[in-house]
């Protein structure tokens, strides 16, 4: 089994590699076809993924969520098929040369991490771990592609107001495209970040036994939630929910590493 | 027989600096030079052009004159010094002169490359020329040709569609900023030509709605009339701005039409969808602040003259294809050109057996009383067959190697008229 999930965590990034590269030459070239081709690896990378989580799965009997490897490789799984869904509804142009490359850095920054299947202390172990954890990371994985937007968005934003057009210009979907993409990214986001969360404190009660307690991911629930609450209300859009995309996903991905790294496991109250 | 060509003498925005432009330009209008044409020059067709770019002159004339000098009298006389008008005037012969004005009527040869106001003119020195009766065959067929050759070129290649153009760049960035166009509304603020000529491209690629606001209503009505759209005065410019998505502005107004704060007030109420102003006015009609502004763009002309500068690599790509088209049609036109050259003399020759034929049953048929009405039908038939036969070969010989240059075919009619003794027939 250990043989199966090394196996396919490395032809996932090697297709994963394959895709981006793909993409950067239709980037540059702007060759209809050659989009068809990333896009299609990039789904079989999608698939790679899936079976290298279940092996996953199966050998450690629990969501495989514990080490920061299996997080990492996990949120790239999740940004994959966020792309994939969405990009059954809705086309926005280029945005698959970004996102298989933000898929690549994940894999990559997995990959140097130490990849053993750790089992988790009993006393962890309930139903609610893997689905707090789960569904969070669906809520990256939507929440990195609203990163991605916005950080197209910008990038296009600036060569519109400056006036100066350079190799982004044409590239590059218009901004209204973007803009859809960060609201609905930031809407199915928040869902699964409200029920990671929920699901977190349910878990964090079932095993301390106390009552709910702070916790750092709160804060990014509430930064999102001020985002949501800006844009349906006062028409917040554009560059601000841009950049304010970018900050949040920021701070989602310090506290994930803050989850496994700094606080030994769990988030704040460990 | 003498022999024609045609001709196409021209001075253009390439060959020839404005001042001397303006100096020949036929500011009195077209019937006065037509008719000063008609006396001045030794011509047989003769059609004439004249923009503030360009005059073209298309002459059908005798070979042995010497039409140069005097297109050149006719063009510089009393202007400028002869002497010097080689520098500017260009001739083109033949079939050179069917090809550029092709490429003239396919806006190839324009400043702006692409745009339509060349064909018009074109037309519009047609309409002149022929009620003032000064185009014959030839011409009316090269001329309605280059009408077509023109129609073809901007429904097949993308050189109308990138014209290099103010307005294309408006839309190249509308679809930047909006996506789709197709639920955005246009106002334009003024009635000027230029900003009839964007709303007119945006409403092309589908714009909902058009609001025009000027200061005399009445212009403001009959704008929007032709746009289907509805009409507001300069006072409503505000409230317009909480439906409208796209404003063109170009007032002749000396100070600023739009502020800033009065527009971040406005964002507001439209919950911040993206507003995008173009200012093709002279003095500008916008206030510059409005770029500062958050999901506002203001693109005045200059911004937008940048754009113009990005799409001349793809307008150049179109341009080869329409050179193209303007080639394969300029040999069309030649093939046509050569069987008109060759015509008369079949058509004569025709003549000339069946005159014989007739002639030599009309003779012989009388006298042949013995013969039943059948049979005198199978002799007049074996007669024409006869004569066609004859016809057969000098009529391949004539057709045969038409596309082997006028001059070749020219030689041909002519000894087939001394063979056949054919009178000259005259040429179309």
């Amino acid at each position: 089994m250990n043989e199966m999930i090394d196996i396919t965590f490395g032809l996932a990034l090697v297709l994963t590699l394959l895709s981006t590269g793909v993409y950067c030459v239709f980037f540059a070239s702007q060759k209809e076809n050659l989009r068809i081709v990333g896009r299609v690896i990039l789904a079989l990378s999608g698939v790679v993924q899936t079976i290298h989580i279940g092996c996953r799965f199966y050998e450690a009997g629990n969501m495989p969520l514990t080490s920061l490897h299996e997080t990492i490789a996990f949120a790239a799984w999740a940004a994959t098929w966020a792309f994939l869904l969405f990009r059954w509804r809705h086309s926005v142009k280029n945005l698959g040369t970004f996102l298989s490359f933000f898929v690549l850095i994940l894999l990559v920054v997995a990959a140097l991490l130490p990849s053993e299947v750790v089992p988790h202390s009993p006393t962890m172990m309930t139903f609610w771990l893997p689905l707090h954890a789960g569904t969070s990371l669906v809520a990256y994985g939507f929440l990195g592609m609203a990163f991605l937007g916005g950080v197209m968005y910008l990038l296009q934003e600036r060569e519109l107001k400056r006036k100066k057009f350079g190799y982004f210009f044409s590239r590059l979907p218009s901004l209204e495209t973007l803009d859809v993409l960060n609201n609905h990214c930031l809407a199915v986001g928040f869902v699964f970040l409200t029920l990671g969360i929920a699901a977190g404190a349910l878990w964090a009660r079932v095993v301390n036994g106390g009552s709910w307690q702070w916790d750092w991911s709160l804060l990014i629930w509430f930064f999102y939630l001020v985002q949501v609450h800006q844009r349906f209300t006062v028409g917040w859009r554009g560059r601000r929910a841009a950049a304010m995309s970018i900050i949040g996903f920021g701070l989602a991905v310090l506290t994930l590493l803050g989850v496994t790294y700094l606080a030994g496991g769990v988030h704040g109250n460990g | 027989m003498a022999e024609k060509q045609m001709y196409l003498f021209g001075v253009n925005h390439k060959t020839t600096p404005v001042e001397i432009r303006e100096k020949i330009a036929f500011t009195e209008g077209y019937e006065e030079a037509l008719a000063r044409l008609r006396s001045e020059v030794n011509c047989h067709e003769f059609y004439l052009l004249s923009t503030c770019n360009r005059v073209e002159i298309l002459v059908y004339a005798d070979v042995d004159v010497d039409i140069e000098t005097e297109i050149a009298k006719f063009l510089f006389f009393g202007k400028i010094d002869l002497a010097n008008c080689s520098d500017y005037l260009y001739v083109f012969k033949g079939l050179d002169a069917v090809k550029h004005l092709f490429t003239v009527a396919a806006s190839l040869d324009s400043m702006v490359v692409g745009e339509a106001q060349i064909l018009g003119q074109l037309k519009e020195g047609y309409r002149y020329a022929s009620r003032f009766g000064s185009t014959g065959a030839l011409l009316n067929r090269v001329l309605h040709k280059s009408f077509s050759v023109a129609k073809r070129i901007r429904t097949e290649t993308g050189i109308g569609a990138s014209a290099v153009s103010i307005s294309y760049a408006a839309v190249q960035l509308a679809r930047k900023i909006f996506g789709g166009l197709e639920k955005k509304k246009v106002m334009l603020i003024g009635a000027g030509e230029m900003a009839e000529l964007a709303a007119e491209h945006l409403v092309g690629q589908g714009v909902a709605e058009v609001v025009v606001a000027n200061r005399t209503l009445s212009r403001a009505v009959t704008l929007a009339k032709r746009f289907k759209g509805s009409a507001v005065s300069m006072e409503e410019v505000y409230q317009q701005l909480e439906q409208v998505d796209i404003i063109i502005s170009s007032t002749g107004a000396q100070g600023i039409v739009i502020h800033a704060d009065n527009v971040r007030a406005v964002m507001r109420s439209r919950r911040n969808r993206p507003l995008f102003f173009i200012d093709i006015a002279v003095p500008r009609d916008l206030d510059p602040d409005l770029n500062e502004l958050d999901n506002v763009y203001l693109y005045d002309i200059d911004d937008l003259s940048q754009v113009v500068e990005l799409n001349k690599s793809e307008r150049d790509r179109e341009a080869v294809k329409a050179e193209r088209i303007v080639s394969e049609e300029t040999l069309k036109f030649n093939n046509w050109y050569q069987g008109l050259s060759v015509t008369p003399a079949i058509m004569g020759l025709r003549g000339k057996v069946e005159a014989i034929v007739e002639q030599e049953l009309k003779k012989t048929l009388p006298r042949l009383s013995s013969l039943s009405d059948d049979e005198k039908c199978s002799v007049e038939k074996m007669a024409a067959a006869i004569g066609a036969k004859l016809l057969h070969d000098p009529l391949i010989y004539l057709k045969s190697e038409a596309c082997h240059g006028r001059n070749k075919s020219q030689e041909k009619v002519d000894i087939i008229r001394s063979v056949f003794d054919l009178k000259d027939g005259g040429d179309g």
